[in-house]
């Protein structure tokens, strides 16, 4: 999940728009090619850069085979196993909603970073409470490292190692106007979020 | 994850009453409150969440109590906690123990939050301060009864947005119609002073017996008259009558207050068309408000009723997660 960019740092890009277009084509392929039995895949982007995420990579599906899998958001915000950051409103984060039953289903987790694997335990943990999908599936644009909890995706854009003291932040057209990934160095000291 | 901007977060310890809490805080009930009716509707799989995953919450009640008591023993559960009900009736208060006594006792059984109903208002504020548990009003004496003000406030917040197709209407503007016995009710003071916090008018209806004095100083209007009350208003909110007040000569007959100030059908013809018509119950049939109206169109009371649950669990989630510790 994205990182609060913190202000005035300078940051690096590490993936522009057409490599993340390029990510996102290759992404959708591998998924494709996973699960042919695609009428049983629904996407759930885990909220807020997952869903558009999620929507995108159903839509080049869609293109790719002509099946176009269901797509529902994710907010993880009642699974969480830390309030460390405190509480803040629920109301611009969105919550968890799709229309469909997981029962039996392939369920693709979607994420934009993925860094801990605390947010997709909760994931895995909200996505159980509705019922018993046959297997549940992660996609995400960038691995950052500094897993907390054995999670992998088992379908990536790009895989970087940072340290702690860096910050790794998407940004979406949908929601931030413009498709990039960023690297911004960040101020010793400062608790980074995960 | 760290929040996206540096907004306000809850602080504090308990939830004491309405009064003292500031517009945001009381937003941030009732903006944390939709994700949890949510869970209530959900039709698979399991309905619950796990934030209060093996917390205790502890239901002490010294008045008899189905619907609030209900309610938060179906919130704390649906957050994954443990419940304990103590009801005063059985609990050591009848052999003298005091109530710092009986909490310090529960206390040491590692409770993280006491939902304390009381005759005696002030009764959870003195708790409070000085006891580390969560305390949560769930009504005490004539003072207040903040979750039921909370409901309320999230119940007709959610019927304006459907009416103005707006989903970031709030109450500023909104009139809300209190009619009843004003004076006895813990329930007016708190939706009172949660109502114009959210900047929704107030007026005030029912017998003058029945009307604190000087209670204009709250930023109400008053009326005796039912009709005015109700002309205009969006909301017509009913108060229980405890039956008990007749015979203490605060109104002559149960038959002159159903003349004067039911909500009916005819009562009804002069309110706005939308008007909501909500009754915080028991409710007495056919004497503050007609059943063709408690179990009309208009009536919202079952749906305050399903609130409920979820502004509790905002409320314990609050308490509890956001670590606070201020004490009022």
């Amino acid at each position: 999940m994205s990182e609060t960019m913190p202000p005035e740092q300078e940051a690096t890009v590490v993936m522009g728009e057409s490599a993340m277009a390029e990510n996102l084509l290759r992404m959708a392929h591998e998924i494709a090619n996973d699960n042919p039995e695609l009428e049983d895949l629904a996407l759930l982007g885990i909220l807020r850069r997952g869903r558009p995420l999620a929507d995108r990579l159903a839509a080049i599906i869609g293109k790719l085979t002509g099946i176009t899998p269901p797509v529902g958001s994710l907010a993880t915000t009642l699974y969480r196993d830390d309030f460390r950051g405190g509480l803040g409103s629920p109301k611009d984060k969105g919550s968890t909603h799709f229309d469909f039953n997981v029962d039996g289903r392939t369920i693709l987790l979607v994420d934009d970073v993925l860094a801990a694997g605390r947010t997709i335990r909760a994931a895995m943990d909200e996505v159980m409470d509705y019922g018993r999908p046959r297997r549940i599936q992660l996609a995400c644009l960038v691995d950052r490292g500094g897993r907390e909890l054995p999670i992998q995706a088992d379908y990536l854009g790009y895989s970087m190692a940072t340290d702690p003291g860096e910050w790794v932040t998407a940004r979406l057209v949908e929601i931030d106007g413009e498709d990039l990934v960023l690297v911004t160095r960040r101020d010793a000291g400062e608790e980074g979020a995960r | 994850m760290a929040p996206e901007s540096r907004e306000k977060t809850w602080s504090r310890k308990d939830l004491i009453g309405i009064e003292g809490l500031e517009r945001w805080e009381i937003e941030l009930i009732l903006d944390t409150a939709p994700q949890f009716v949510a869970v209530s509707k959900r039709e698979s799989g399991i309905k619950k969440v796990p934030l209060l995953q093996g917390r205790l919450v502890v239901n002490w009640f010294y008045e008899p109590s189905t619907r609030t008591r209900t309610s938060f023993e179906l919130a704390a559960k649906r957050l994954t906690a443990d419940t304990l009900s103590i009801a005063a009736s059985s609990s050591s208060s009848v052999k003298g123990e005091t109530l710092h006594d009986t909490l310090a006792n529960i206390e040491a059984m590692h409770s993280d939050v006491i939902v304390l109903r009381h005759s005696a208002a002030g009764a959870p504020h003195i708790l409070a301060a000085r006891h580390d548990s969560h305390i949560i009003n769930a009504g005490d004496g004539r003072h207040e009864h903040p979750t039921q003000a909370l409901l309320d406030a999230f119940t007709i917040r959610e019927h304006i947005r459907k009416l103005r197709r707006d989903p970031e209407a709030g109450l500023d503007g909104v009139r809300v119609a209190i009619i009843g016995d004003i004076e006895h009710s813990r329930v007016a003071r708190s939706n009172i002073m949660c109502l114009n916090q959210l900047g929704a008018q107030v007026v005030l209806c029912g017998p003058a017996t029945l009307m604190p004095a000087a209670i204009e100083r709250m930023g109400v209007e008053v009326t005796h008259n039912l009709r005015e009350a109700i002309d205009g208003a969006d909301v017509i909110y009913s108060l229980r009558i405890q039956l008990e007040r007749q015979q203490d000569g605060l109104f002559p007959s149960l038959r002159e207050y159903i003349r004067l100030f039911r909500i009916d059908t005819a009562a009804l013809a002069h309110a706005k068309p939308d008007a909501l018509v909500m009754h915080p119950g028991p409710i007495n049939r056919d004497i503050e408000l007609s059943t063709s109206v408690a179990d009309g169109p208009r009536s919202v009371i079952l749906e305050q009723v399903s609130n409920g649950v979820a502004i509790r669990m905002a409320a314990m989630h609050l308490l509890v997660n956001s670590g606070g510790r201020d004490r009022h």
